[in-house]
């Protein structure tokens, strides 16, 4: 009787097992390849900080304009029907499923030297392509769909009833939008954003077919870590290990901010 | 204790699934014929449609599938020293084959052919020459010191006065981790100029045109390849290492454009 009944849960455990070291392992194998000592060290070779710098002002941003441009777009979409809407979502979900190399192919093919809107890109006098401008325009091109999705949830899940009594009240809709959806949908739009701020970070094939790879100037961590891979795999692990904690990071502080189940119900406690 | 035992058991599962997925792999990898063993070849980007072209008649002739992965040979040979293991390694140098016959993770390498190293340009491009490269706003795209290709250039250029070469390392906008994203950076407009191999400039039609180097600049450019220790086919790998000097695969070298062993 018992073992008829257990075997139920011994799957689910199994499942969670399997999942647990399939995923964990791999991250684990980049934190103690080396000692913590060598990591550190390998953090001040010549285009690590670089690369790290690079990194954090592309992603800083891509960022401003993902939620300057994204916020609005999102309530618009979350607030309002129109015709065709499905068809609007669904385009600017679209980079969330292409592959990097695809994205990489598309930015050339439209905004690169030889692509449709090359020549009027290059008459204004701005460059993209092998510039930090292009790195830009990769990241944000992978990682806005990102924020947009989550902010749409976001405004979709306030309750309207708020918004509806501050227009009673007399407020703007732009007052509305500011005082109460903005700080009702602050969780979600930090949910969306730091999923997007992860892409970003993380980007590789799209900046390196669009903006391509040098040191200082293109040469974002996932780049540098590929460059090191061959030559220096010290490095490349300790620009990893960097990533990874950024990455985690983020990820656990989305969760504090969701008042998610943080360590069995920590968060919560708090809350 | 639940737990312990499910995880336990849970762990033996992937155990057991890790190797079951091997044995299919390798049983029912062939689309050559029904019993072809696969026969893993890592080669240098460079020889992409050299050795794609000749894969097929290699396999009808040796009874295998040839997998063929091309990388920067420099990354190839990282993943070999974190415990890869193909059956064949085909490098765009003899240094890399060398440093890893030397480390004992491949057999005594052989050089089985012989490449330009060539200034690539745009058919139309006003660029005529090395000297060219040295003005200022040439967007210069080379490979990524690592990488054989980018290892060339650097050894071409410290030919150069070292004013020239500075002002031509100087307008290098991107260090490529193969050549292939060098040709990539060309063809599609986003640099001037890049410095390649004649075979790659020859694979893009004539979209690119290739500027030779001065006799006195042109480095010596031969490719290594081997049989990989542990490899899983070693004959049928050494047969694909021999064949790079007589046989199909030879002919579509040089077919490409490469030359013979030195």
């Amino acid at each position: 009787m018992t073992l008829r009944r257990a075997w139920f849960p011994a799957l689910l455990a199994l499942a969670l097992a399997a999942a647990l070291t399939f995923l964990t392992l791999p991250v684990v194998a980049i934190f103690v390849d080396r000692s913590p000592g060598d990591l550190i060290e390998s953090l001040g070779e010549e285009g690590a900080l670089d690369a790290l710098w690079l990194s954090l002002r592309t992603t800083a941003i891509s960022m401003l304009i993902i939620v300057a441009v994204g916020t609005p777009a999102a309530y618009l979409l979350a607030t309002r029907s129109f015709r065709g809407k499905a068809l609007v979502v669904t385009l600017i979900e679209l980079p969330l499923v292409l592959p990097p190399a695809v994205a990489g192919i598309a930015l050339l093919a439209a905004v690169g030297p030889a692509g449709i809107l090359g020549e009027t890109i290059e008459t204004a006098g701005i460059e993209l392509s092998l510039a930090t401008a292009g790195v830009v325009v990769a990241l944000t091109f992978v990682a806005s769909p990102f924020y947009v999705r989550g902010a749409m949830a976001a405004f979709a899940s306030v309750d309207r009833t708020l918004l509806d009594a501050s227009r009673t009240l007399g407020a703007s809709e732009a007052r509305g939008f500011a005082r109460v959806m903005i700080p009702a949908a602050l969780p979600g739009l930090a949910a969306g954003g730091a999923l997007a701020l992860g892409r970003a970070l993380g980007e590789f094939g799209a900046t390196l077919m669009f903006a391509g790879s040098f040191q200082g100037i293109t040469q974002t961590v996932p780049l540098a870590i590929y460059d090191r891979f061959s030559t220096n795999f010290d490095s490349a692990l300790a620009l990893s290990a960097v990533l990874v904690a950024v990455s985690a990071a983020i990820l656990f502080a989305v969760k504090l901010v969701q008042r998610d189940d943080v360590l069995g119900g920590w968060g919560e406690a708090r809350a | 204790m639940r737990w312990l035992a499910a995880s336990l058991l849970a762990l033996a599962a992937i155990g057991a699934g890790a190797t079951g997925c091997g044995n299919d792999d390798d049983d029912g990898g062939g689309s050559a014929s029904a019993d072809s063993a696969r026969l893993v070849v890592s080669a240098a980007a460079s020889m992409t449609e050299a050795l794609e072209a000749c894969a097929p008649e290699f396999d009808g002739d040796e009874g295998v599938d040839v997998r063929l992965s091309f990388a920067g040979s420099d990354e190839l040979a990282a993943q070999i020293r974190q415990g890869v293991k193909p059956d064949v390694y085909a490098a765009a140098n003899t240094r890399l084959p060398d440093e890893l016959y030397d480390e004992d993770l491949i057999e005594k390498p052989v050089e089985f052919a012989t490449n330009e190293f060539a200034l690539a340009v745009a058919a139309d491009s006003a660029i005529a020459s090395v000297h060219d490269l040295t003005e200022d706003g040439v967007k210069l795209v080379i490979g990524s010191e690592s990488v054989p290709i980018g290892a060339y250039t650097r050894q071409t250029l410290a030919k150069l006065p070292p004013d020239q070469e500075k002002a031509i390392l100087d307008n290098v906008r991107s260090n490529e981790p193969d050549v292939k994203g060098i040709v990539g950076k060309l063809t599609q407009g986003a640099a001037d100029a890049g410095f390649v191999y004649v075979t790659d400039v020859n694979a893009t039609g004539d979209e690119l045109e290739a500027i030779e180097l001065p006799a006195e600049l042109e480095p010596n450019v031969t490719y290594g390849a081997a049989v990989v220790k542990g490899a899983k086919q070693p004959e049928k790998g050494q047969a694909f290492v021999d064949g790079l000097t007589e046989g199909p695969c030879a002919d579509a070298l040089e077919e490409a454009g490469f030359g013979p062993a030195p």
